[in-house]
């Protein structure tokens, strides 16, 4: 009625849509007009289709490869093993065959290589979905559980509960560690005026600093033995030791946080405008952050339990595996995570072996790495801001 | 008066469909073939801290119209279009969006009826325009699964009518101001709302890109959406919306008709500056001119119809 009144006007009087028409028509050079739309729109579904099939056929891959490093990584190392006998090994444990390989050689296999390489490729693989959930959360290309202090406050639980011989409380202590460090980074960030790329990782390094020293602190005045490479192995991540029981809880990890995490990918997705799309587009935005915050943190937690403070895998995958697939999270997630586990699967070996028989901790190669990835990736953020 | 309508709590009439038989409504041609009442508030408020920034703000916006949320910086534009978004919770007496409590809708089913394009909207590098559109199809997807046909099909419609198709396989970083504009209008439409709200989405824009944008809102109205954008300039919003509010201090001042609306006094009393209303030579819109409110004498000597002040 009302309505109607001033419609009619419009239609009579108003010959301000006219204009109105001709300028929205005027876009034609960049938009064309609507009418020849079929084409372009046609055109348009190819890459979508392309970028879905690049991610799957690039899934396809790294699901072979991390297959193929895992038989190959255990066949590295004095004792001369060769794939065939790696999938023997495993096929006789598994029931499926007869042991053909020496008690030796397939406790060298079984007992002590496998379970070292799943580890790694667990950790690999938990540590690329933390960075990927942190760095859409906070809206940061640097934030990484390493940079952000997760990792050393985790370590932190990690020390104190083993000095206090209850290894049980063990992958509980370190979640109450990495949650302690993020609640101190985030928090110390914020108050430094603001969750920007730069005060982050600058809060994530002082919290790191003061939760390395403590681990080292405690280490230092309860072991008995070597203590400087027990120090060493804390704070800069070693495979070296890791059995079954460090396999079940990393691959327990992955499966009751890490595969759930992977189902958020288009929850993350929404946060690529920031908090206020994210909300508008339904996202209920303090509750998703906080949850899926601390699922990082126990993720993360129960990673640095197994294998201490391994840096940059979390901060390099994802942004590799970016640069191939695109940023949109449902495919950035799951193709991390397969990235990840493949490159801790080698770098962990090569830790293992290049300075044979000495082990070298492998986030000292993960560092060699990450730290220059980490230098570029910071320049290209200030040249951004 | 019609479209959007604001004011001292006085209640709305029904604008078409609300009471009215449908071919009533739909005789004129102007109303929308969906029916309902579009968004109706009644003394929403929000306080940040201590201060009111919103203050008992009566809206409407009838479907089918393009209003336009006028008023200096912090006079609550922003603020009041996140809380109809839903982003934050008002203090309302009621809030409907054809005649469905909005505060009481639950979040996902709100956004899928009402979309939000943000000012200075930054996405991360490497987003592919197809993809950022495609986020507004979230609200009505589950977690697990890839695009639906019905998604891509959507998607492909709202790069269409935002006309932004030429560009949907490039990298949204990659696009000038007016591109990544279309494609936030994309990404909007993509959620398919009846509510369309939009914070200064003219801003940065240079002016053919300007008349783009809001010559697209014009039409999309037209085909029945409800629009409310928040605009600084007046005379672009005299010439395209249907109704104008203007807000200061979160208080709605005036509201109606932008020709009613905009007088002299009235921008001199919410802007503090002098304005002479004009005539667009073609299309007889009113078009402000304006000067700095200490300047005793008006610059133009101005053959305006509306009153011109002492």
């Amino acid at each position: 009625m009302a309505m109607q009144a001033g419609r009619a006007t419009d239609a009579a009087g108003r010959p301000s849509v006219e204009p109105a028409r001709r300028a929205g028509r005027a876009s034609g050079p960049h938009g064309g007009p609507s009418e020849p739309h079929g084409g372009p729109s046609a055109g348009d579904r190819t890459p979508r289709r392309a970028g879905t099939a690049t991610a799957v056929g690039v899934g396809g891959a790294l699901v072979a490869l991390l297959a193929a490093s895992v038989v190959l990584a255990v066949t590295i190392g004095p004792a001369g093993l060769a794939p065939g006998d790696v999938l023997a090994s495993i096929a006789a444990h598994l029931g499926l065959g007869e042991p053909t390989l020496s008690p030796l050689r397939d406790a060298i296999v079984w007992e002590l290589r496998m379970p070292r390489v799943l580890t790694a490729a667990a950790v690999g693989a938990g540590l690329a979905i933390c960075g990927v959930v942190m760095q859409a959360l906070t809206r940061n290309p640097l934030a990484d559980p390493y940079l952000l202090g997760l990792s050393s406050g985790a370590s932190v639980g990690a020390v104190i509960v083993l000095v206090l011989g209850m290894a049980v409380a063990l992958p509980v202590a370190a979640f109450a560690g990495a949650l302690a460090a993020l609640a101190a980074t985030l928090g110390l960030a914020r108050a430094a005026g603001g969750l920007s790329p730069t005060t982050t990782v600058l809060a994530g390094l002082a919290v790191s600093a003061v939760f390395g020293a403590v681990t080292s602190l405690v280490i230092f005045w309860s072991a008995t033995t070597d203590s400087y490479r027990e120090i060493l192995n804390w704070l800069l991540g070693s495979l070296a030791g890791a059995g079954w029981p460090a396999a079940a809880l990393a691959g327990a990890a992955i499966a009751i946080v890490g595969l759930p995490l992977l189902a958020t990918g288009r929850t993350l997705d929404a946060f690529a405008f920031g908090d206020t799309a994210a909300s508008a587009l339904g996202i209920h935005v303090p509750r998703t952050r906080a949850l899926l915050l601390v699922a990082t943190a126990l993720l993360t937690g129960a990673l640095v339990a197994v294998s201490g403070a391994i840096g940059f895998v979390g901060l390099i995958l994802p942004h590799a595996v970016r640069l191939v697939v695109g940023a949109r999270h449902r495919a950035l997630l799951p193709l991390s995570a397969l990235a990840g586990a493949v490159f801790l699967v080698w770098v962990d070996t090569g830790a293992r072996t290049l300075f044979d028989p000495r082990e070298l901790p492998v986030g000292i190669l993960t560092a060699l790495v990450g730290g220059p990835v980490f230098a570029a990736l910071l320049l290209r953020a200030r040249r951004a801001s | 008066m019609s479209g959007v309508r604001a004011g001292g709590g006085r209640v709305p009439e029904a604008p078409c469909g609300l009471g009215a038989s449908g071919g009533a409504s739909t005789a004129g041609g102007s109303c929308p073939a969906r029916p309902g009442t579009g968004l109706e508030g009644s003394r929403v408020s929000f306080a940040r801290g201590s201060r009111l920034v919103v203050d008992g703000v009566d809206i409407t916006v009838p479907r089918g119209a393009v209003g336009a949320l006028l008023g200096p910086n912090g006079a609550g534009k922003s603020t009041l279009l996140h809380l109809l978004a839903g982003v934050e919770r008002p203090e309302v007496a009621a809030l409907t969006l054809d005649g469905d409590d909005l505060v009481a809708l639950r979040r996902r089913e709100r956004a899928r009826r009402i979309a939000l394009v943000e000012q200075d909207a930054q996405a991360p590098d490497g987003l592919a325009v197809e993809h950022v559109v495609g986020l507004g199809r979230i609200p009505h997807q589950s977690a697990w699964g890839g695009d639906s046909a019905r998604d891509r099909e959507v998607i492909a419609h709202a790069l269409d009518a935002a006309d932004a198709t030429a560009f949907a396989s490039r990298r949204y970083d990659e696009l000038s101001g007016g591109e990544r504009q279309r494609v936030n209008l994309a990404r909007a439409l993509a959620q398919e709302p009846e509510l369309l709200l939009l914070d200064e989405p003219t801003n940065h824009l240079d002016i053919r890109a300007q008349l783009a944008t809001l010559g697209l809102l014009r039409r999309l109205a037209d085909d029945g959406l409800s629009v409310l954008a928040a605009l600084h300039d007046l005379s672009l919003a005299a010439s395209y919306a249907d109704h104008v509010v203007v807000l200061a201090n979160g208080v709605v001042v005036a509201a109606g008709d932008p020709a009613d609306v905009l007088t002299p006094p009235l921008i001199r009393a919410v802007w503090g500056v002098e304005a002479s209303v004009l005539r667009h030579p073609s299309t007889g819109r009113p078009l402000l001119a304006f000067a700095p409110a200490d300047a005793d004498e008006t610059v133009a000597p101005e053959p305006a119809p509306a009153p011109e002040p002492a």
